[in-house]
Order: C-alpha cells, then structure tokens, then sequence
C-alpha cells in the first residue's frame, strides 16, 4: 500500500477527501506511482503527465519525504518510506501565476 | 411555458441562469468545476438535456464534462486529444516554424440530429469529432493537412480554432474559423477543406489579401439561410452571400470595427448584433460606454444599443463566444463581460439589465431554449 496526496482541484474531480491509499507493492518510481493513481482514477489521464509522452505537466510537482524530486527521471527509485506507505507520495500544483 | 437556460463559462467555473420566458427573475446555479477555466459550454440541439464542456487547466489540462440532465450532474469524459499522423509545424510568432502542440478546447459543437455527435475546435487548431458522446475524440485531419498548414500563425490568444457551424441544409457541409489563419469549409464532410477568405483584407499581415494568415475573431450564420455568413475580424465586420466564397466589408458607421463576438437574430436573417471594441491594443468599449450595435440591414447602418448597459467608466471586453441568442418569439439577446457580468435583453435589444454582476471573467454564453 502506499499513499498519494493529491492536490486539491485533482481531488474535487475524483471525489475524495483527504490521503489516497493505493494497492502497491515493490519498491516505487514516480512512474510506478503515477501508474497506480491513473489506475485507480482514469479521469486523472492527461492530469498529472501527458497522455502520450507520459511527461510530466510543467506546473506539477512531485514530492517524496520533504525532496523535491519532480526533476528525477521517471524510473528513479523513490524512499523506501514512501514503497512502505510510511509517508505520502505528494503530487502538487506548482505556485505560478502571482 | 417557455424557459431559457444561459450556460456561462469563466475564468473561475462554469454557471447556469435559468428563467421562464419572461427572462426577467433569474435562478444562478455554480460553480461547477470551480477554480477551473470553462472556454465553452454548449447543449445539444437534438436532446437539451445533453451538455458539453471544455474544462481546462494551465496546471492540470484538459478535461471534457459532460451532462445528461441539463447540468445537474457532470461526467468527465474522454480528454485525449491526439493528432492524427505527424503532427508537423506551423510558423511561430517570430515566423520560424514550430511544432503543433494540443493545448485547449476552445470550442464544442454538438451535432444538430445526434447528441452523441459533438465536434472540438482546439488550440493549436485543428478540428475533433467524437461519436460517442465525447468518450474518443478523432481528428478530422483533413483540415490541418490542407496544403497552407505550415503557414498559420498564432493569434495574440494563442493559435485557435474557435468556430464551427454545421450546415442544417447539408449535412457534409461545415464552416470553422482560426485565428490566425482565417476560415474554411468542407464539403464532404470534413475530409477535405477550403480556404475562404477571398474578400478579406488584413493590413497587419505581409500579404494584406493572402489566401490564409487572416485573424478571423468569430462566424456566424442564419440557420434559415446558410449561404449567408457574417464575420468579425479582428478589424472589419464582413458578410458573404454565397457560402464563404467572397466576403464583403458591412462594417459602415460602427465607431470601431474591431471586436469580437457577433450575431444573427433567432427570426430576422438580416438583424446583426456585434460590440465594438475600441482598438486592437485597447481592449475596452468605445468612449468607456458599452455598447451593442445592432444592424437591421445584414450591415452597413448600425445603431447602438446602449438603454441599461453602462455609458461611463465601462472597461471591460466581450470576448468572442461570449454572446448568444435566444429564439423566443420577442428574442433574447445575451452577453458576458470580462468584468463578470452577463446581461440580457429580452426585446431583441432594446433595453438590458444584468443577470448576474460579479462572475469572474467571462469566456463564454451560450443559450438554450426549452419548452
């Protein structure tokens, strides 16, 4: 299991509130964890990355254990406290536009 | 008794004004999609009931809603929006060629026999089609592979396609409109397209009378007579008579012929509204009076329209999908802001009062009108 923190506009379309718990297992990339969000919400397609380039959007950011890590390629491998469901997998909205 | 339905997108979300046929005590429903950009939204001719909304987000992209109970309830549908083959390059801004990029929906148009059929015009232009209620989106690639691609160019708002009106006499015929590149039609359904732009002249582009690079800002069209096109450009009001072939200047006394939006009475095929915009690099009314000019003559002889809209210290814009029509007998004429007010009248014109005052900005109107 591991746990993503969606932003707040991203939530209000997929209905929920709060942490969002994912069936995992093995250790996780922002690639794996993506795959999993989209799996479990497909609306959140084209969302978060783009659909076909699987990029991720300019003004999103991921978030492991307080880093920054929206740079890393996609198949780096993230904390074992986020493989682990320990802390949140954060994906947020950049703040941009003043 | 009659009802109206006015579908406003903003800056900020998506409302709902709803009236009897009076129009003159209003129901304001929303925000729906809140915080999210609402280019368009726009209900099916063939089922009322059915809506379609263009969703977007410069963090989050697009998304595509869709209603199935007159916007009560929403449901995100398909959002991908793919260019078929080799997407290719248009020129830039600086005249170097750059490659096609989807970044919005600026437009929807339902099909006029099937609510399952609605057409996208996109930004960067090209034209979808989904079959399915807005599931799949397929790209009507004919349009972008015309031979002048290569050359269109971005407008100030980006490279648009943001008109489209479906021929009710002739199923395979269309009209869309891009800025920058001008307009087009097809005859055949959309595999093959035209440039037609031939009467347009531009004085801000190399070649002033070029077969494409014309910012064409919004068409409309008479369901009761599909030859006739009227055009506002970013300069000049232009009419054609014979579907978009030749174009001619009705621009006559306006006081300022750039704008926007324009369009054509419900039950009077001559009867044209457009507001005029005080200059390409002032984006304000006139004098600070908004005003809507109304043409009973297809063009030419205007006359403003100014009884209940502000006549002092008014600076806002009325952007091009922003204003609609009713078709109650005694015709309702709407427009929104991009100070957040939407206005009405419901005497083809003559008077106006503000529906709502304080939206955000304003992108687009549409109107429905129930039984």
């Amino acid at each position: 299991m591991i746990k993503v923190i969606l932003p707040a506009h991203l939530r209000n379309l997929v209905g929920i509130t709060g942490t969002l718990s994912l069936e995992f297992s093995g250790p996780a990339t922002p690639r794996l964890v993506i795959d999993a969000v989209e799996g479990a919400y497909p609306v959140l397609r084209g969302t978060i990355r783009d659909q076909a380039t699987k990029k991720r959007r300019a003004f999103v950011r991921f978030f492991a254990c307080g880093q920054d890590v929206s740079l890393e390629p996609d198949d780096t491998p993230l904390p074992d406290a986020i493989s682990a469901g320990r802390e949140p997998f954060m994906i947020i909205g950049a703040i941009a536009g003043g | 008794m009659s009802k109206v339905r006015v579908l406003v997108g903003t800056r900020k979300g998506a409302f709902i004004l709803s009236s009897d046929g009076k129009r003159s005590r209003w129901k304001v429903d929303g925000p729906f999609f809140g915080g999210w950009e609402i280019y368009h939204m726009k209900g099916s001719p063939a089922d009322p009931s059915r809506l379609y909304a263009s969703q977007c987000s410069g963090w989050f992209g697009q998304l595509v809603q869709r209603s199935s109970d007159g916007g009560k309830t929403w449901e995100p549908v398909g959002n991908s929006f793919a260019y078929e083959g080799i997407a290719g390059t248009h020129q830039w801004y600086d005249g170097t060629a750059h490659p096609w990029e989807f970044k919005r929906v600026w437009h929807l148009e339902p099909s006029l026999r099937d609510p399952e059929v609605v057409f996208a015009g996109v930004e960067d232009a090209a034209l979808f089609r989904s079959g399915d209620g807005g599931r799949n989106w397929t790209e009507l690639s004919g349009l972008r592979k015309h031979g002048s691609g290569p050359r269109w160019q971005p407008g100030a708002g980006g490279m648009c396609l943001h008109s489209i009106i479906l021929d009710p006499a002739n199923e395979k015929r269309m009209y869309i409109a891009i800025s920058a590149a001008g307009s087009f039609r097809t005859d055949d359904g959309g595999e093959t397209w035209k440039p037609i732009n031939h009467g347009l002249r531009s004085e801000h582009i190399p070649d002033p009378t070029a077969e494409v690079g014309h910012c064409v800002h919004h068409i409309t069209m008479h369901p009761s007579r599909p030859q006739v096109l009227f055009m506002q450009k970013h300069w000049d009001i232009m009419r054609s008579d014979d579907a978009g072939d030749s174009w001619r200047e009705v621009s006559g006394n306006l006081p300022s012929d750039f704008g926007f939006p324009i369009e054509v009475h419900p039950h009077e095929p001559e009867t044209i509204y457009v507001v005029p915009i005080k200059s390409d690099s002032e984006h304000f009314p006139p004098e600070g009076k908004l005003r809507v000019y109304r043409s009973r003559t297809g063009g030419g002889e205007w006359e403003a329209l100014s009884k209940g809209l502000p006549q002092k210290n008014c600076y806002v814009n009325v952007l091009r999908d922003a204003m609609a029509v009713d078709s109650l007998d005694s015709c309702g004429v709407y427009f929104g802001t991009t100070g957040g007010q939407v206005y009405v009248s419901a005497d083809s014109g003559d008077t106006w009062k503000a529906i709502v005052r304080d939206l955000p900005a304003v992108l687009s109107v549409e109107v429905q009108t129930l039984q």
